[in-house]
């Protein structure tokens, strides 16, 4: 710890003084005021601002996959902006089955007190991938990882997409998929059997093997299996 | 106490000369009176062991992860080189649930999710879902909520005290710290029957009003709590054994904290003055009077710090609220969302109608979406609902705070000691139930 | 000349030797008032756990504030909290891991039942893949709930007779299919049952 030089704490919402932030009452249901995002984004970028909705207060800003990267990181750099915490990254899969998947990201600008939501709509019959903006934010990490774990939409540019609440050879499917049955798509014997027979030496990954040179010291049947390319699991 | 260093020739019974023939020497030092002491080995007589770097699994069934949590370590002797976590232990489908449960229904789960925080969840999402629904709660309603979320505050950080505690090998202010909480949990049960997963709000309201006599055993324990909170500040905060394991360790950066998604104390401890209680304000949070306590150099000693600091300011807002609680109902009169009395809905036609529509239907919101954050003791707590006009929504997120706190783990402690990963897991204060939801 | 050729062990009292019954007793006396928890906390039950260890409902009255976290050394398996399917190995292999004598008390209505999860996720019920003596009731068990089932156990072990040999066996599972009890019987204890279906509308 290096106490020499002076402290200076980041003190929030400093860009933005004289505001003094207040409970949000009678938020109307549409139409309340755009963020300034909205309309910077839009002339920066034209047409990959595909639709801005305000709804309950938030403003939702629907881009295009494809310049979703360079949306990101401009929003993160630009000065005027500043959107340097990322909340969330979600998906959300409607009932309906003809209306896109949407995939969220919640942006705060810690400096300037705004909330933003993105959105990337993925059409029926799409292939479920987004690009990652890991590299923007490192908060996306696990959050992207639980995306894909759960909806089976890939991040791509992610360093290490795997899943994260289920184990690795979760054969179920995507749980939070619409078509996805609540109680999960085997009966409860058939899900005990496939967690408890889980191969019970494979307990880690085959980066973490590498790791200590374990690999010399597993057995002569494990090790030929794991050279065979049988991936291990949690 | 000096030490005089010599080199003695040592006689051993043996030949005295080592493989190549040549003289052992092995240094002793002794003190003044000549008794020789033992030493560690002093730098530069041996070579550097370079061995291979050792594989050690923590957990997930372990003391001191505060739950199933599994951390799998690269050790190059004592040192962590690497440090790779495995969460997932108890993923237990809440965010699919809900999407099969009435918003009122909801509300229970949201206490198992992060359960040492429960009434606090319970208000934040009862605001989620009465922004969602467009309706207003009442005065009252409001200053309850704020002494659900402070008292819930404490809850949480007394937990995280104590079990800190434990896991660097002091005892006693866990026991201290639980005594507390048995007050607290008095509190709650006396208003809502439930210590812990508490339930404690609905949609438009509360599942009841304070009982008589709430409100002074609440002064009560605002006067008394105080009191345990100093004596564990004087056996702690300044202990050798406590500083010496928590100082420079697990240090984030101001800039890496924000870009690691850190919030709440994490994150005020790295020097980042982000509360949602400020910032983005619920509750008339505005209203009170109380400080956001910072830290300076993003340490463990700095969070343990922040996090006895906010137990104060959870006082000093108890105190404002206790003086300020307003009389008038406590639930909306609202009857598409808050069930009517049992007395009107046997006598009037309407009042029947709408508590038929509730209990077999649920209320129903316009479709939409909002995402409401509210200041948890782990950090930025929020839940995102998608409704699509019916009883149920379409899309129930959680956005959980210890989940992207853990995820810096790695970045934490690596270059540490493995005795310090334990100090270090503790300072994040995390909770499974909400990591793996 | 063993043990029940000795003149004491001939008097018979109930069917079983004088001397049988007073060594069960000081056998069944002494672990019963012992018992070191494994505390197998994963949830909001382990809070109360806590809560029954801490100084307002001390379990340090029972014997058991010795918390054993290694399974070696450990006597009554307290498994707090619900358990999904990931964890279901490791809880196996705790259990596995303990040596006889063992006992288990499901705490809480997540452990005994699955609880309100009945979903993809959750076991239903830790007696489908580990063997259990007691079940707490409660979402969480009060720690008066949890000193009672404590208290239930104990009746339990000084009920216990050291010619009942079927007492310490250890219950292995199927080795192709790892589960010890029937898949058919699985699947009858995790249907859902009741009024639970009913409750949410949706027959879900």
């Amino acid at each position: 710890m290096n106490s020499s030089a002076p402290f200076t704490p980041v003190i929030a919402g400093s860009a933005a003084a004289g505001s003094a932030p207040a409970t949000p009452k009678n938020v109307s249901h549409r139409g309340g005021p755009e963020s300034p995002t909205a309309g910077a984004l839009r002339e920066r970028f034209g047409a990959a601002v595909k639709r801005v909705d305000v709804v309950w207060g938030e403003t939702t800003i629907v881009v295009d996959s494809r310049r979703l990267s360079e949306v990101v990181s401009w929003l993160h750099d630009e000065p005027a902006q500043r959107y340097d915490f990322l909340v969330d990254v979600t998906a959300v899969e409607f009932r309906d089955a003809e209306l896109p998947i949407e995939v969220v990201w919640h942006v705060r600008s810690l400096p300037f007190r705004r909330f933003l939501r993105l959105k990337v709509l993925i059409e029926k019959g799409q292939k479920l991938e987004v690009p990652s903006v890991w590299a923007t934010y490192k908060s996306a990490d696990w959050l992207e990882r639980e995306c894909y774990d759960m909806f089976g939409i890939t991040f791509a540019g992610h360093p290490d997409l795997r899943r994260i609440l289920m184990w690795e050879q979760y054969r179920e499917g995507y749980p939070l998929r619409k078509d996805f049955p609540l109680r999960g798509r085997f009966s409860r014997s058939e899900q005990l059997r496939q967690a408890l027979s889980a191969n019970p030496e494979a307990r880690y990954s085959m980066d973490e093997l590498s790791i200590a040179q374990a690999f010399e010291d597993l057995p002569d049947e494990m090790r030929r299996r794991l050279s065979e390319g049988e991936k291990t699991g949690e | 106490m000096a030490t005089t260093k010599r080199t003695v020739d040592v006689q051993l019974s043996t030949s005295g000369l080592d493989a190549q023939g040549r003289p052992q020497r092995v240094p002793l030092v002794t003190d003044e009176s000549g008794n020789v002491m033992t030493l560690d080995t002093p730098p530069g007589i041996e070579p550097e062991l370079a061995g291979d770097h050792m594989l050690i699994n923590l957990g997930p069934q372990h003391p001191a992860t505060h739950g199933v949590l599994r951390l799998v370590l690269e050790l190059d002797g004592e040192t962590v080189v690497r440090c790779i976590p495995h969460v997932g232990y108890l993923h237990c489908g809440f965010e699919k649930i809900g999407e099969y449960r009435q918003y009122n229904q909801i509300i229970p789960w949201t206490d198992r999710e992060d359960y040492l925080n429960s009434p606090g969840n319970n208000v934040a999402f009862a605001l989620g879902a009465e922004r969602l629904f467009g309706i207003e709660i009442t005065a009252r309603c409001t200053v309850l909520r704020v002494m659900t979320c402070e008292l819930s505050r404490i809850m949480s950080h007394l937990v995280w005290l104590g079990t800190t505690c434990i896991d660097m090998g002091a005892f006693t202010p866990f026991l201290w710290a639980f005594y507390q909480r048995e007050a607290i949990y008095k509190l709650l049960e006396d208003w809502v029957g439930a210590r812990l997963t508490t339930t404690i709000t609905r949609v438009g309201g509360m599942a009841a009003d304070v009982p008589d006599g709430w409100v002074d055993q609440l002064k009560h324990f605002v006067r008394t709590f105080p009191k345990t909170l100093s004596e564990i500040d004087q056996v702690v905060t300044r202990n050798a054994i406590w500083v010496g394991r928590t100082i420079g360790l697990g240090v984030m950066s101001p800039d890496e904290a924000i870009n690691y998604g850190l919030s709440g104390p994490m994150l005020r401890a790295s020097g980042v003055a982000y509360d949602v209680r400020r910032d983005f304000p619920y509750l008339d949070y505005e209203t009170y009077d109380f400080d956001v306590p910072i830290g300076t150099s993003g340490d463990v000693y700095d969070r343990y710090l922040v996090r006895m600091e906010e137990m104060r300011q959870s006082i000093r807002i108890l105190e404002q609220a206790i003086a300020r609680l307003p009389d008038g109902p406590v639930n909306i009169d609202d009857h598409r969302v808050v069930l009517p009395p049992k007395s009107k809905a046997t006598s009037d036609m309407e009042s029947m109608i709408h508590h038929f529509k509730q209990v077999m239907e649920g209320p129903r919101p316009p479709v939409g979406e909002c995402y409401v954050a509210v200041e948890s003791p782990k950090g930025e707590k929020g839940y995102y609902m998608v409704s699509d006009g019916t009883s149920k929504p379409v899309r129930w997120r959680i956005r959980p705070p210890s989940f992207v706190n853990l995820s810096a783990i790695p970045k934490m402690v690596e270059g540490h000691l493995l005795s310090d990963v334990i100090a270090i897991n503790a300072s994040i204060d995390i909770v499974m139930g909400e990591i793996d939801r | 000349m063993g043990l029940s050729d000795h003149p004491l062990a001939q008097i018979v009292q109930g069917g079983e030797p004088w001397m049988t019954t007073r060594l069960d007793f000081l056998v069944n006396w002494s672990r019963a008032n012992s018992l070191w928890p494994m505390p197998f906390g994963t949830a909001c039950c382990a809070i109360e756990f806590m809560a029954a260890a801490a100084n307002k409902y001390d379990l340090a009255r029972f014997g058991m504030e010795r918390m054993s976290f290694s399974p070696r050394q450990a006597d009554v398996l307290i498994c707090a909290g619900r358990v999904p399917f990931k964890l279901a190995p490791v809880l196996r292999r705790i259990w596995q891991q303990m040596m006889q004598p063992k006992w288990a008390i499901s705490m809480g209505a997540c452990a005994s039942t699955g609880g309100m999860f009945d979903n993809y996720a959750v076991v239903q019920g830790i007696d489908t893949i580990m063997p259990v003596d007691v079940y707490v009731p409660g979402c969480p068990p009060r720690p008066e709930g949890l000193i009672y089932g404590i208290m239930l156990l104990q009746k339990k072990i000084m009920a216990e007779r050291a010619s009942d040999t079927s007492l310490r066996q250890e219950m292995e599972p199927d080795p192709k299919s790892q589960l010890y009890i029937p898949p058919t019987a699985i699947d009858e204890l995790s249907e859902p049952f009741g009024n639970s279906v009913h409750q949410t509308r949706s027959g879900l």
